[in-house]
């Protein structure tokens, strides 16, 4: 069977699908891609279901072996990536031969970046995901990667068909402030501290996981405490404990806890947090839940315009088509 | 089933959680005929098969709803669970499924028996008859995948949880903190006072059925010794004991 080895890999490198949705009535959160535009696409590049589980790392992807000829893509953002030594492109689907050392390093305008490879992983879903949740031991592969490690491919033979490429992008992460609704426990907060939020600058801490992301900044004073009997967790949920400092609940997050949560990144913006690099300045805008919902509306047919917008990198030439087509 | 009087029920408030999840809050107290009424709606809203809600999470005293926007809004939402709710029939005897749950109490398994005794000038046997001689009603799964948090703890074992969390605890410890107890379902940090532990599966994502628990199901707790824990984790392990076997 051709394998990935696995042979030195970065700190946080896990597979991941679109998630587990529909069981946080269970205790389990969606967990899945922290940037599913960016999932899907590599998946489109690569030839796959924009589903299909990827490697999803943060920072840096490391060092991997293909001990068969594959083809792949990285999407997230312009990670630095080499074959063999030899620096390839990002944003477009490679072909790598058997045996290919691929490296995989970071990248000066993400955090999370995606690794699809033509046909996917030959792993089941636990729980309908592909998808790792490393704290409650979930996924086919139920822990971050380590040096050693042999993933199963589905494909160990070359995509059929050309290579494609992204022709789109998508703005920038740092390009606007970070919309919020407000709530559900923004009445546990004193007027001035939702000034301060609003007003404030934060910025994204070297303290991040799948779980949640640490913000600094100024500090946001509660009223009558920071102790609330447990309500559920959005995603995107910025909850406050007692230091008076926001803390961003993500994919992997608690279903439910015991802090009031001050406001809630919409789904379209959550990109624009999780992409930034640690220490980068965050602001906040609020905005209605209407506006929200209106908001991810757009977001998500422009990014379907974006997939759409994948296109071959080399198609057959017309001279050999119609060559192909003439009969006896 | 009890119908209880338009007077008595509480008021829906709902909260906003962004553009995918709203809140509709019953009240900010852990209190039993809160959780029922949120429990109830949660069910209601299940069979209604509402097109657009996604996942509907029931916690002590409020409702998470994960809906899909390009399907329906929190407008309209907002109307379905307020006709629900007003429809809403709350049976108080408890609807939800009853569990006997065997525990091992004290040793290496319950680490803070001792302590907890202690601290209420009670004997340990008696810290066990207590937590097994009451019926507690799961109010929430939360936390951790199949984590229930049980109302119903005597205030005789109240307990503040420890000053310095336990960086892990194994799945299937029986803990208590505050007014409330829990079963874990995984092995997860806890501030919470240990006393014993269940072979139980909780949660266990390669069975049929993963989850044991849910809201509004009854657990009471059963004693047992070592050697009749062995024999259960053994049958639980191999499949020839079943979660049927822990029905009350």
């Amino acid at each position: 069977m051709s394998e990935l080895l696995v042979l030195r890999p970065g700190p946080m490198v896990t597979l991941q699908d679109l998630g587990r949705v529909g069981l946080m009535h269970q205790g389990i959160p969606e967990s899945g891609a922290m940037d599913p535009e960016a999932l899907m696409l590599a998946n489109l590049l690569a030839g796959n279901d924009p589903g299909e589980a990827c490697l999803e790392f943060a920072m840096f992807a490391g060092v991997f072996r293909f001990t068969a000829a594959a083809r792949l893509a990285v999407a997230g953002g312009t990670f630095r990536a080499s074959c063999n030594g030899v620096p390839f492109p990002v944003g477009r689907s490679i072909d790598v031969p058997e045996g290919a050392e691929v490296e995989i390093g970071p990248a000066d305008d993400a955090t999370w970046g995606y690794l699809a490879i033509s046909a996917g992983f030959a792993v089941e879903p636990v729980l309908g995901s592909r998808s790792t949740h490393v704290r409650f031991a979930l996924g086919p592969i139920p822990r971050v990667l380590t040096a050693g490690d042999r993933l199963p491919l589905r494909l160990g033979t070359l995509q059929e068909g050309p290579r494609r490429r992204a022709t789109q992008g998508r703005q920038p992460p740092q390009a606007r402030a970070i919309r919020v609704v407000l709530g559900p426990q923004d009445d546990r907060f004193t007027d001035e501290a939702i000034s301060t939020f609003l007003a404030g600058t934060y910025w994204l801490t070297a303290k991040f996981d799948r779980m949640a992301c640490r913000l600094d900044g100024p500090r946001l004073a509660h009223r009558d405490g920071a102790d609330i009997v447990s309500d559920g967790i959005a995603y995107g949920s910025i909850q406050v404990p007692g230091d008076g400092l926001p803390l961003v609940l993500l994919a992997d997050r608690q279903t439910t806890g015991g802090y009031p949560k001050i406001a809630t990144i919409i789904g379209a913006d959550l990109y624009r947090l999780v992409q930034r690099r640690p220490g980068a300045p965050i602001r906040f805008v609020a905005i209605t839940t209407e506006e929200a919902e209106a908001a991810w509306r757009r977001h998500v047919a422009a990014r379907n315009t974006r997939l759409a917008a994948v296109r071959d990198l080399a198609p057959p030439s017309p001279a050999s088509a119609a060559g192909m087509m003439i009969g006896p | 089933m009890i119908v209880e009087d338009e007077e008595m029920k509480p008021e829906v408030r709902f909260r906003a959680a962004g553009d995918r999840h709203l809140v509709a809050e019953l009240a900010d107290v852990i209190d039993p005929s809160i959780n029922r009424r949120v429990v109830a709606l949660a069910a209601a809203l299940e069979r209604q098969r509402v097109v657009g809600i996604i996942d509907l999470l029931p916690t002590y005293r409020s409702l998470l709803v994960h809906y899909d926007p390009l399907v329906a809004g929190r407008g309209l939402l907002e109307n379905v669970i307020l006709r629900a709710f007003g429809n809403l029939t709350v049976d108080m005897s408890g609807a939800g499924k009853r569990w006997r749950i065997p525990v091992v109490y004290g040793g290496a398994h319950g680490p803070d028996l001792d302590e907890v005794a202690a601290r209420h000038g009670i004997t340990t046997d008696e810290v066990i008859a207590l937590h097994s001689g009451a019926e507690y009603r799961i109010f929430m799964i939360g936390f951790a995948p199949g984590y229930a948090y049980l109302g119903g703890l005597p205030p005789a074992l109240h307990t503040p949880r420890r000053p310095a969390p336990r960086l892990s605890a194994p799945a299937g410890t029986i803990s208590i903190g505050g007014q409330q107890a829990s079963i874990a379902s995984v092995p997860l940090p806890t501030g919470w006072n240990l006393l014993g532990r269940t072979p139980v599966k909780a949660f266990d994502p390669m069975r049929a059925d993963p989850f044991l628990f849910a809201a509004g199901d009854t657990v009471a707790f059963t004693p047992v010794g070592q050697p009749e824990f062995e024999r259960l984790q053994v049958g639980i392990e191999r499949g020839s004991i079943t979660s049927e076997a822990f029905h009350a």
